[in-house]
């Protein structure tokens, strides 16, 4: 056993130096984490290439989870996150040598939603919560016409999820009956093409289905950043250490910061910073 | 090939012809062959190795879940909560979900493949099946994330929709021919023992009953499940039946090759007997291919029930066991969706008991593969050897 030992060693050691050289380079920015940040580091890389073409930025979205794991293994630059970094998340940075900074980017609100036919207009979250517990099985108990509920979550691996879970569940455990899909775009679809459906998306994932107030609050901008809506969030971009003044990734990060960039998070759906 | 034929030339010497190499081009000629035989020997022992490998690492990595949670939760519970404080890796219902949507998936392509393998290799013409055997094996070829788009944007919908409607056109499709076959069959046997005078108006009399039944059993059905309202579309019936599909072409293919090998001979040799085309099919064609039927059968089994993307976009991904559990209106999970659906936020870093959790269910999906191809590979070789008599 001990020579596979040393194979996956020596491929470990492999991996991680092409890892540091790819950080190494700074006129390259990877990009990877949670699917809801994905469309705002999107459009800044599209912003910054434009800007400086010098500059290599590849964006990809395999959830916040993932973000994490590859900013810890080196493999990324940028973990983009729709969560804090968990306690375990960030003892296994600091095991493999990476100093995770938190930059928050922008602010999100998750979206009660359900298909545009639906009379229902508000929820308390304590009915969001009967709703995904399965206490609450049909909409004519919350009001509504005599249709079964088909709840909507998504998947476990989600920064989505586990805002949500936080947010709204107060750790009450999601029935099993509840369906996973695995991401914004196709929780979009199954509401809106599903007519007893009721899910949960960002902000920025709205369109075509019907938004529901949350304890009486709309979800708005201004409700979202001075979070009297409830179910609020902001969104991170980490980075290992913070980036130097001057390079690319130090302007990558601060893009949120700048007028440009707010209107580039607005347009994107999201809440930009005050 | 120039050195040796000097070292013949030289080994012959003077002017005798021989064929005798020398001593040292005789060896290297074995050692070349050695060397030959032993690289084809390593590339193909690179794939037994590989299949060792995989076992080895899947099983390194589930173990620890057994020695972290216990056998008992795993295989017997239906709370599947890996994100929660206290993670519960209860994992029957997706046991249930993966052997559910298999179960319509064999429902579906089965019948069908065999069906459409028949009718290939012993009714349409030959230039004809060689155009539509590749056909339907480009159905192989396309990306199962498009069979997935389509299931989840376009299928789902309709069965929402529509779904009633489908199901009671489906059984009024499929429930004619078979009351029809069923009716004149059963007139017939009922009849057979008659003298010939009475015959004729009994069996007329028995079909027009049977008939009649079949048909109000028809109508009831049909309008039962047209009142149907499927209140979610993404469910065990809709990747069941896409499922099917896309293990169509490995029945089709298989099962045709299957046909073709039972060879003339033996259907010559039905016909000679004065066999119809049916009966030579039925009573000795797919008797003699059975084995392999069986084997394309498995095949597809696999290939539904390894497949990843389809169901994770359009099963619903619900841990739960309908109620009742052949509900195939009820969104369910399947293992291999559950495997690609939690790898992300499955931290290896921390080695928790959620990252071997999904090991533990690759290492039962790779048991059952391998309990399959035993058994598929004891079921041919019993076949050959009854042949064989």
């Amino acid at each position: 056993m001990n020579w596979i030992k040393r194979i996956t060693a020596m491929a470990m050691v492999i991996a991680m130096s092409a890892g540091a050289a790819a950080a190494k380079d700074a006129k390259k920015i990877t990009v990877d984490g949670s699917t809801t940040v994905g469309p705002i580091a999107k459009a800044f890389a599209e912003h910054y290439m434009a800007k400086y073409p010098d500059v290599n930025i590849t964006v990809s979205e395999s959830g916040s989870g993932n973000g994490a794991k590859s900013l810890i293994n080196a493999t990324c630059d940028v973990a983009t996150m729709s969560r804090p970094m968990k306690n375990s998340e960030l003892k296994a940075a600091q095991d493999a040598g990476v100093l995770p900074i938190e930059n928050i980017v922008a602010m999100d609100g998750i979206v009660l939603v359900v298909h545009p036919s639906n009379p229902i207009a508000n929820l308390t979250l304590e009915q969001t919560r009967g709703v995904y517990t399965g206490k609450i099985k049909n909409w004519k108990e919350l009001g509504g016409p005599d249709r079964p509920i088909v709840v909507i979550s998504r998947d476990t691996n989600s920064g989505t999820y586990e805002a949500f879970e936080t947010l709204v569940m107060n750790r009450e455990k999601i029935a099993g009956n509840v369906e996973y899909v695995g991401s914004n775009g196709a929780i979009r679809q199954r509401v809106m093409s599903t007519d007893g459906a009721i899910g949960y998306v960002g902000l920025a994932f709205t369109e075509g289905v019907k938004m529901l107030t949350a304890n009486d609050v709309e979800a708005t901008p201004e409700s979202v950043i001075d979070q009297t809506y409830p179910i609020a969030r902001p969104l991170y971009m980490y980075t290992n250490g913070r980036p130097k003044k001057g390079t690319p990734l130090f302007g990558f990060i601060e893009l949120a910061t700048t007028p440009e960039g707010k209107k580039i998070v607005e347009a994107t759906g999201f809440v930009p910073l005050k | 090939m120039m050195t040796t034929e000097t070292d013949v030339a030289n080994a012959s010497g003077g002017g005798v012809p021989s064929l005798l190499l020398s001593h040292r081009a005789r060896r290297r000629q074995r050692i070349a062959a050695g060397l030959g035989s032993g690289a084809l020997l390593a590339v193909t022992s690179l794939s037994m190795f590989a299949v060792l490998f995989i076992f080895y690492f899947i099983a390194r990595d589930a173990l620890p879940f057994f020695k972290l949670e216990g056998v008992r939760e795993f295989f017997t519970s239906t709370r599947w909560y890996p994100s929660a404080e206290k993670a519960e890796f209860g994992a029957l219902a997706m046991f249930v979900g993966s052997a559910l949507v298999t179960l319509g998936a064999i429902v579906v392509a089965v019948p069908l493949g065999i069906s459409a393998a028949v009718c290939l290799s012993d009714v349409i013409p030959f230039s004809l099946r060689q155009w539509v055997k590749p056909v339907i094996e480009v159905l192989a070829a396309i990306p199962s994330v498009a069979y997935g788009f389509f299931a989840l944007v376009v299928f789902a919908p309709l069965l929402q929709e529509r779904g009633g409607q489908l199901l009671a056109w489906t059984v009024w499709i499929i429930g004619v021919p078979v009351a029809l076959l069923g009716t004149i069959v059963l007139g017939d046997l009922a009849t057979s023992k008659l003298d010939d005078k009475k015959r004729s108006p009994v069996r007329w009399a028995i079909m027009i009953v049977l008939g009649a039944a079949a048909l109000a059993g028809l109508v009831a059905s049909g309008r039962a499940l047209g009142a149907l309202h499927i209140s979610s579309g993404t469910n065990a019936l809709n990747v069941s039946i896409i499922l099917g599909i896309m293990a169509l072409p490995t029945v089709v293919s298989v099962s045709e090759d299957a046909l073709q090998a039972v060879g003339r001979e033996l259907r010559e040799g039905s016909y000679a007997l004065g066999a119809t085309r049916a009966e030579t099919i039925v009573k000795a064609v797919l008797p003699a291919a059975s084995s392999g039927i069986l084997a394309a059968v498995i095949l597809g089994v696999m290939r539904a029930i390894g497949e990843t993307m389809v169901v994770w976009m359009a099963s619903g991904n619900a841990a739960q066991i309908p109620h009742p559990f052949f509900d195939f209106l009820e969104p369910v999970r399947t293992l291999t969706a559950t495997i690609a659906g939690d790898m992300g936020e499955a931290d290896q870093v921390t080695g928790s008991a959620r990252y071997h959790v999904l090991f533990a269910m690759a290492l039962s999906l790779l048991a059952f593969s391998f309990l399959c191809n035993f058994f598929s590979e004891w079921i041919i070789r019993r076949a050959r050897k009854k042949t064989k008599g």
